[in-house]
């Protein structure tokens, strides 16, 4: 990568539709400081495309194929600055609750794509600088994590149905039906499904925060567990509990988790 | 207005059913009475027919005194002192005829008779009174259910005419904006195709536009209010979508409420087409067959497809309009196998246009 390329903002355009991505396009191209890294036409993609190319601005739709744009920034993490672009205007809110830079309502004109633009070098820290620099910055800045915000913006008594996760540049969706129990994991939790783990930065408080109470429940400081998995609760030890599940795992209860579990039972 | 003294089709009834109380006057006349049987008739038909008519005053009395807001005390005493009134006018009216009957020699010596009889003639009197005061609240009764049903059934429709109004299909404003944004788009790539689209767009809202006014439209019409709605989508889409009809010709020009059919096919194209990132085909089969116009719209859809917030609303709000227009004799289903996704109605199949 010669020197003047790696000056330059790298960005990806994500978007569904062809012509959508067109206007984009045309006005990044407009500025010879922005280069377009990628164009992705769905979530995987993006997912893959911004991890791969760790990009420092990207253009996020929100309804698209596969992960709508929220779920997108959920598993990108923080590195790069992001624009939705969208047609609806309900998910305002939303989209600044998890840090967007700013929110461009289709169609917009080209005003106001320069001062996205504007307020989006602003965060980038006002200079163009490499995009490894920048993912670092933004990841050693103690800013909540996407999922963590996410949590935060989803509208009360609305849980999730599915959880997102990444390995690398692949994409898994997870079923909240699929989901067997979640261990924290210092700043991860260990999504457990289907005899696999996969590991996702978000703090179990605000997965369980997410997951309908009715049907997931926090047993251990540690642990959420999915009340159709449990088969029995055993004694372990002098005045603590495990929980069997169907596929025998056990996992430890605490006392408050008990006095919960209980509760629930006997409902 | 009186009920019966206005409308000859109620009075003849009315006279009609005081025959056989004519019938019975002459009998008290001419059996306990002691007149000749000829004298009963002479006397009795005429003072029967007066009073079938002095007896109709008796309406005014009840709708002044309405059973249910009314004391029973107060009803007591206005039916019986009517009665005597009336009942006392009567036997002055009777005392007048046989003064008149007497001056015939066929009938002489009959007014002493007669007046031997006029307690009996009272009292019969005020019983009759008193039996047309109950039929004529049995009338009023009647007519108060009939006009409670009316009311009702008025204020049905007003409040279904207001449910209409308010389940109003709309166009969905993102269409208009991301149609808008794909237009921008083109006026800088292909301003020829952009002229095209402005001129779809404009095409579709035109048909859209005071739809909202007319209760149903022919199918035909529904039909290319669709096609102009996915001309634009597939400028949008490219490729992705695809459209397959499958119609019966019997089926274009059955009535259907306008912007029944669009919603579905939107539905298919924002949950299903759109959410597919190779699209898919949207499926349309129409059908009228022994008065009842089936509709089914069928689209793949991925399901594992990102949540969206605002779905189904296009759906519940033709349930919606469905059941208020048809009530049960409309269906409206949903179901989904594997990767497609069903949508079936069924409602009957108007040929003409109801308001």
């Amino acid at each position: 990568m010669s020197e003047t390329s790696s000056k330059k903002i790298r960005a990806i355009i994500v978007d569904d539709e062809e012509l959508a991505r067109q206007v984009l396009r045309e006005f990044v191209t407009k500025h010879p400081e922005i280069e377009i890294a990628a164009e992705c036409a769905n979530g995987f993609e993006a997912v893959k495309s911004v991890t791969e190319l760790q990009p420092d601005l990207v253009f996020l739709d929100v309804q698209m194929p596969k992960l709508d744009g929220f779920e997108v920034l959920e598993l990108i993490g923080t590195g790069a600055a992001v624009v939705f672009v969208t047609a609806h205007d309900n998910y305002a809110i939303r989209a600044f609750e998890v840090h967007a830079v700013d929110y461009l309502l289709k169609p917009f004109g080209v005003d106001r794509f320069e001062a996205a633009l504007k307020r989006a070098k602003e965060r980038l820290g006002g200079k163009p600088f490499s995009s490894g620099q920048s993912v670092q910055d933004a990841r050693s800045a103690p800013a909540p994590s996407p999922s963590e915000l996410a949590a935060a913006a989803r509208p009360p008594a609305e849980y999730i149905d599915r959880i997102p996760v990444r390995e690398g540049t692949r994409v898994f969706i997870i079923p909240v039906a699929k989901l067997d129990y979640a261990e924290a994991q210092d700043d991860y939790v260990a999504i457990c499904s289907e005899g696999k783990k996969h590991l996702k930065q978000q703090t179990i408080s605000s997965l369980e925060a997410a997951l309908d109470p009715s049907r997931f429940l926090r047993i251990h400081r540690s642990y959420v567990v999915n009340l159709e998995r449990v088969v029995r609760i055993e004694p372990y030890g002098k005045d603590s509990h495990v929980a069997v599940l169907q596929n025998g795992t056990q996992l430890p209860v605490s006392r408050a988790g008990y006095a919960r579990l209980r509760e629930f039972l006997d409902k | 207005m009186h009920p019966i003294l206005g409308n000859l089709r109620r009075l003849i009834p009315y006279l009609l059913a005081w025959i056989p109380l004519e019938g019975m006057l002459v009998y008290l006349l001419a059996v306990p009475g002691g007149l000749t049987w000829t004298e009963a008739f002479v006397v009795g038909f005429p003072l029967c027919v007066l009073y079938a008519f002095m007896c109709l005053a008796a309406f005014y009395s009840c709708r002044g005194t309405p059973l249910d807001r009314t004391s029973k005390l107060k009803i007591a005493l206005t039916h019986s002192l009517a009665a005597v009134i009336v009942s006392g006018f009567w036997i002055l009216a009777a005392k007048a005829l046989a003064h008149v009957l007497s001056g015939f020699s066929a009938f002489s010596g009959l007014e002493p008779r007669l007046t031997k009889n006029f307690p009996l003639l009272f009292g019969t009197g005020i019983l009759l009174y008193l039996l047309v005061v109950a039929f004529f609240y049995v009338l009023l009764a009647v007519q108060e259910s009939q006009d409670s049903r009316e009311r009702e059934m008025k204020a049905g429709v007003l409040a279904r005419d207001a449910e209409l109004k308010a389940l109003k299909a709309q166009v969905n404003p993102h269409f208009l904006f991301n149609s808008l944004n794909s237009i921008s788009a083109l006026t800088s790539s292909d301003p020829a195709k952009a002229r095209e689209m402005c001129i779809l767009l404009g095409d579709f809202l035109r048909r859209t536009l005071g739809l909202g006014e007319k209760a149903a439209i022919p199918l035909e019409e529904e039909l290319s209010l669709i096609r102009s709605f996915l001309a634009v989508e597939k400028v949008r889409f490219g490729a992705r979508i695809q459209m397959e009809e499958n119609i019966d010709k019997e089926a274009l020009d059955v009535f259907v409420p306008p912007l029944l059919l669009q919603p579905l096919v939107e539905n298919a194209v924002v949950h299903g087409i759109s959410n597919l990132v190779e699209g898919g085909c949207i499926k349309l089969d129409i059908h009228a067959r022994d008065g009842v116009l089936s509709i089914a719209v069928e689209n793949s859809f991925d399901p594992d497809s990102p949540p969206r917030r605002r779905g189904g609303v296009g759906l519940a709000n033709v349930r919606q309009r469905l059941a208020t227009r048809h009530g049960n004799l409309a269906s409206f289903q949903v179901k989904t196998e594997g990767d497609r996704y069903f949508v079936a109605i069924t409602m009957p199949a108007e040929r003409e246009a109801r308001t």
